[in-house]
Order: C-alpha cells, then sequence, then structure tokens
C-alpha cells in the first residue's frame, strides 16, 4: 500500500514537484507538467505578470491537478522576500510559498541565516512555508523549529544536472526530520531522482532536467516513473549493500553448540 | 579596486600571450569542466578558429543548462543626445554639429505609449553626458515618471558616483551599464580627447562603485573598432573575474558592440563616418561562444547593430538577450522619428518579427524576468 505525502494537511498522490522556468514555450511546459503527473508547480513571481488578467505562465498552469507554488526568486534577503511573499499571496490567492533567498546570483546558492529569518517571520504571516537551502542538517533543525511545512535541501548546485552530491548530509536530514524533506536542485537524470527516493526523500522537485530536454514531455515521463520506482523501493524496504558474506559465523557459531 | 590589478598588467604581454596560444591548448580549454583566465585566451586566439563549430555546440549546451530555452527582449530609449564629451566614433560627441533634444516628461510618455504598444516590459534608458541637463535629478525623475509602465529599468549614461547610483537605485534602477570602450589607456585618450568621459581611471572604477551601491546587475563591455579586440575582450574577462568575486551579490551581462557608421552633421551635405573591418562574423562568434565558455553564469546581450542573419544564428549560440525596433535617436519612436541617430541600424525588424523568429528557433520569448516588488 502507497503511502501518501501529505504537506501541511495537503495530499499529494505524486511525489514529484517541478519548476515551470526554462522551457521553449508555455505550451511546452504545460504539456510536460501535465505528463509528470506533477501536483505542486512552483512558478518564480518574477515571470509573472500579476497586474494583467491573462498572464501567458498562468494560464497554461490552471488546471486542477496544479497546486501552485509561488517563489521568491530574485530577492537577496529577508525584508525583500517578506514583500514579494505578500504579493505573490494575494496576487496568486495561495499561502504556500518556496522560499528562495539567494544573493549569489552566479550559483544561486541560498543565504542560510536570511532564510532562517524570513522563514521565522512568514509562518508567523501565516504562510505555508518550503524553504530552498543547504543541505544543512542543523539548518534543517532550526527551520523545523520555526515552523517551516517542509524543507527543501538542495542535492547539488543548481542547474547543475550532477545529481546528489549531498548524500551523506541529505541522509541525515531525512533521518532527524519531521517534516517532509523535498530535494531540490541538481538533480539532472531520473536516476538522480530515484536515488533520493530511495534515500528515503519524502519528494522532489525537478525543473531544467525536464526543459531542457530534447523532449520535455517524455522526460517528463521519466521522471514520473523514477520518483515512483524510488519510492516503492523504499518503502518496499531496500537491501542493504554488503561488503561481506554471512554465509558462515565463526567468531560466533560455538553459542549455538 | 579593479584599477589596482589592471595596472598590474602590460597590454603587450597579454597580447603576445594570446597570440602564442595553441591547438592544444585551445583542446585542454575545452576539456575542462571550469575555465581560467589563461583558458579564455586561448579560446579567443587565433588557435581556437579551426575549433569554432565545437566551441559553438558547447557554448549552445552551457548556455541552454543555465538559461534554458529562452531568450530575453529588452528596448533602449533615448532621453537625450546632448553631451559634452568628444568620442571620436559616436555620432552625440559634441563637436558633431547636430540638433541636441532632451525629451519633455510629456514627451517621454509618449515614447514609453509605442515601447509599450511594442510589447515591452524591460527598457533601457540611454543619455549622453550633459549634467546640466541630464544630471542624477533628470534620471531620477526619468526613472519616477516611467516607473509604473515597466517591471526592469536600465540605464547608459555617464559614470556616476557612488552616492548618486544610491539615489537611482532606490527609485527602482536595476541594471546600469557601462563599457570601457577600450582598456587600452593611452589611446582612451585619442578616442575620448575631451570632457568627463576622458578620465580612463574614472570609468574604469565604475563598476566597483556599482558593486558597492548595491546594484542587481551590471553590464560591461567594449566597443569592437577601437582596439585590438581580442585584448580588450580579455580586459573585460579579467574585470568580470574581479568583479564577480568582489560584488559577489550582483549579476553581470556582457555586450560586444562592433561600431556602426555614423552620419556626421558638419559637412556640407550629410556625410558618413565608417570604421575598418576591426571583426569579422567568425571572430565575433568565436567571442560569444569563448565568453560562455570561460562563464557559463553571464548574460550576453545582442543588439540591433547586427544583422538579420547574424541575429537569427547567434539565438543559438550563448546570447541570452537581445533588442529589436530600436531606435537610437531621442523621440525616435514616436516624437521624432527622423532625428538623427547615434549609429545606423543594421537590424531593422519589429519586436514581433524579432519574437517571432526567436519561437520559430524553438526558444521562449521573455519579456519579462524581474518584479519591482522584488526590490522594494
Amino acid at each position: 500500500m502507497k503511502k501518501e505525502l501529505i504537506i501541511a494537511g495537503k495530499i499529494f498522490h505524486s511525489r514529484l514537484f517541478t519548476g515551470t522556468g526554462k522551457f521553449s514555450s508555455s505550451k511546452l511546459m504545460e504539456e510536460a507538467l501535465l505528463a509528470s503527473g506533477s501536483e505542486l508547480v512552483t512558478v518564480a513571481l518574477k515571470r509573472v505578470n500579476i497586474e494583467k488578467e491573462n498572464d501567458d505562465i498562468l494560464n497554461h498552469l490552471s488546471h486542477a491537478q496544479f497546486s501552485l507554488l509561488p517563489n521568491t526568486s530574485g530577492v537577496r534577503n529577508a525584508k525583500e522576500a517578506i514583500f514579494a511573499a505578500q504579493l505573490a499571496r494575494e496576487a496568486l490567492e495561495t499561502n504556500w510559498l518556496k522560499l528562495e533567498i539567494h544573493p549569489d546570483p552566479k550559483y544561486l546558492l541560498p543565504d542560510p541565516i536570511e532564510t532562517l529569518r524570513a522563514a521565522e517571520e512568514l509562518v508567523k504571516l501565516g504562510f505555508i512555508v518550503l524553504p530552498y537551502m543547504h543541505a544543512d542538517p542543523v539548518l534543517c533543525k532550526r527551520l523545523e523549529e520555526v515552523g517551516v511545512a517542509a524543507v527543501m535541501p538542495l542535492g547539488s548546485v543548481i542547474g547543475s544536472n550532477k545529481g546528489i552530491r549531498t548524500q551523506d548530509f541529505l541522509e541525515i536530514i531525512i533521518e532527524q526530520s519531521k517534516v517532509p524533506v523535498v530535494v531540490d536542485a541538481g538533480l539532472g537524470a531520473p536516476s538522480h531522482a530515484a536515488a533520493a527516493m530511495e534515500m528515503g526523500a519524502d519528494a522532489v522537485l525537478v525543473n531544467t532536467a525536464i526543459a531542457v530536454s530534447q523532449n520535455p514531455v517524455q522526460m517528463a515521463i521519466a521522471f514520473k516513473m523514477a520518483v515512483e520506482a524510488g519510492r516503492m523501493a523504499f518503502e518496499a524496504k531496500l537491501a542493504q549493500p554488503k561488503n561481506f558474506a554471512e554465509a558462515s559465523s565463526p567468531l560466533t557459531s560455538f553459542l549455538e553448540d | 579596486m579593479f584599477k589596482e590589478i589592471f595596472d598590474t598588467y602590460s597590454r603587450e604581454e597579454v597580447k603576445q600571450s594570446i597570440l602564442a596560444k595553441t591547438s592544444i591548448d585551445v583542446l585542454l580549454a575545452l576539456q575542462r569542466e571550469k575555465r581560467t583566465l589563461e583558458d579564455f585566451k586561448a579560446l579567443i586566439s587565433p588557435a581556437a578558429a579551426p575549433h569554432l563549430e565545437q566551441m559553438a555546440q558547447l557554448s549552445h549546451n552551457l548556455t541552454q543548462k543555465r538559461f534554458g530555452k529562452t531568450i530575453q527582449m529588452y528596448v533602449p530609449l533615448y532621453l537625450s543626445n546632448e553631451c559634452q564629451n568628444i568620442c571620436t566614433y559616436c555620432a552625440f560627441s559634441y563637436d558633431n554639429k547636430i540638433k541636441r533634444k532632451t525629451l519633455s516628461d510629456e514627451e517621454i510618455l509618449r515614447e514609453v505609449a509605442v515601447i509599450k504598444e511594442m510589447g515591452y516590459d524591460h527598457v533601457l534608458l540611454v543619455t549622453g553626458e550633459a549634467n546640466q541637463t541630464v544630471g542624477v535629478d533628470y534620471l531620477k525623475h526619468a526613472i519616477q515618471l516611467i516607473k509604473p509602465y515597466f517591471s526592469l529599468i536600465s540605464i547608459e549614461v555617464q559614470p556616476l558616483d557612488q552616492a548618486e547610483y544610491e539615489i537611482l537605485l532606490g527609485e527602482g534602477l536595476n541594471t546600469v551599464l557601462v563599457y570601457q570602450e577600450t582598456y587600452h589607456k593611452e589611446n582612451y585618450k585619442i578616442h575620448h580627447p575631451k570632457g568627463k568621459k576622458s578620465n580612463f581611471d574614472y570609468r574604469l572604477e565604475t563598476p566597483d562603485r556599482l558593486g558597492q551601491a548595491g546594484v542587481h546587475k551590471i553590464g560591461l563591455g567594449v566597443l569592437i573598432g577601437l582596439e585590438d579586440w581580442r585584448v580588450d575582450c580579455f580586459f573585460t574577462a579579467l574585470h568580470l573575474d574581479y568583479l564577480e568575486k568582489t560584488h559577489w551579490q550582483t549579476k553581470y551581462s556582457i555586450s560586444f558592440p562592433r561600431l556602426r557608421p555614423i552620419e556626421l552633421g558638419n559637412a556640407e551635405a550629410s556625410a558618413m563616418k565608417s570604421f575598418a573591418e576591426f571583426m569579422t562574423d567568425k571572430e565575433l562568434v568565436q567571442l560569444i561562444c569563448a565568453y560562455r565558455i570561460f562563464n557559463e553564469e553571464v548574460e550576453l546581450s545582442l543588439s540591433t547593430r547586427e544583422s538579420e542573419k547574424f541575429r537569427n544564428h547567434a539565438i543559438k549560440l550563448g546570447i541570452t538577450s537581445i533588442s529589436a525596433g530600436s531606435k537610437t535617436n531621442p523621440g525616435g519612436y514616436a516624437v521624432e522619428p527622423q532625428s538623427l541617430e547615434q549609429f545606423e541600424i543594421s537590424d531593422e525588424r519589429t519586436p514581433k518579427e524579432i519574437a517571432n523568429m526567436i519561437m520559430q528557433q524553438g526558444y521562449e520569448v521573455v519579456w519579462k524576468d524581474w518584479d519591482k516588488v522584488l526590490s522594494m
């Protein structure tokens, strides 16, 4: 029996979350995301026109399948993030928020200090906060304590397609976290996503690998299958790799004599 | 400050070291995961010419990985052609006897209406350097005036002091383009004999002042056609490398404007001034790819100075933003369409035509990639 993912009381049947950037057209984005089965799609506030009625990106996302997860990409500190979040909530009519504070525009690495500050404030303001963060187990606990709904540690540098380079720290986060863990950033192949799920991640977020592929719809389906396979394997209790044979017990067999 | 690093370099040594690069150096540069400034030298060297297709494919892939299948659109809005500087390559040069014009509020809004009709949401304000009429107060007022209509405002004006930039940033300015024109310090004086612009060091340190002021994005570049492009572009890369490490919260873009013919107002009949062919199309492709392979994150911008054919093909080579339908004369969109332009446009297609061309190549046209609320 497959377990469902629940974040802030909302049930997700798909553990594949998706981004909406980098696609060659909004139409193709829509097709790929529908095919992915994804139920939570993140949208950069900076890309949508919240003053306009018929925003092209939002139009293509208006399906019952999708819940929007506005993100604050572009802000450099907690103050800007909180301001942007409030506008996003009003304009997109959701209190869900992917909190992204990356003052470094080159590698888009999250600022742990500003992220924690903003998360604390935004939770108080009634937001359901999913922070993008380093694979830092202590930061994860601190964010959990201020009331975030899930944590989104990075697998590797965003957009790098390098897969899971933070494995040791992700394992600790997954072990210790009381809120869902969504591995975000760097997953470049379905096998990377499957590996994250096998480790016990509750979900993954994928964008570049699908959007930039030669065939985004097919790649979306491949990720969907990989996430499902990885999760099934995790729930079925993966056999642990062993470095030794267990055929006999020369040291303890005397106990059975 | 960058000047301290810049002053340790000898232009001649840089030139010789670029020319000494071999095919092996180029191949090694292509194989590395991250490239150094020495690799960049190899990529812009004559030795890289036989590897152009390989460079182009790498540049294409790296660009898509970072920026996706998207191209951003921006448009210049010339506010004034008044200028106290003499620049030997510019139609707005102080000594060029042309009609001078600075747009009034009402005129700016008429221009804005046309630009908005074209679909633009990112605008680049351009002026000459005339502190009496188009100083910081004028710019501040212009930003306040047009702010309601655009998500992202950039400027390309005279270099300012840090405190002046802070004032404009406070009004919602996002990006500042300030090209060094040339890093050839001695010859800079020949190209810029008079006016505040003739101060090479003040210009050189402008990106530092911008970084200290906390600007979101800085546009770098040199005018290609003034001096040896390879050496000038190496110094641009050196400048970028320094700035990324020093002002790490700022984003960077690079342009590579090739000088275009300008119209001279001095002659009895109007006369044209042309520039020697300093750089071939093939070399420009090499440069675009070299910048991308050297720095995967930098934005690369291409203006309407380049031809239709070149721009069509450049979309896939590593470019991330493009202008279209540009007018380089103040009032050029609505107020005085016939007045003298700063330089001749080469690609005269409308923004809609350019957008269609981009879409046909499998790219999304991005009109909006910023929101005012992000910097409030």
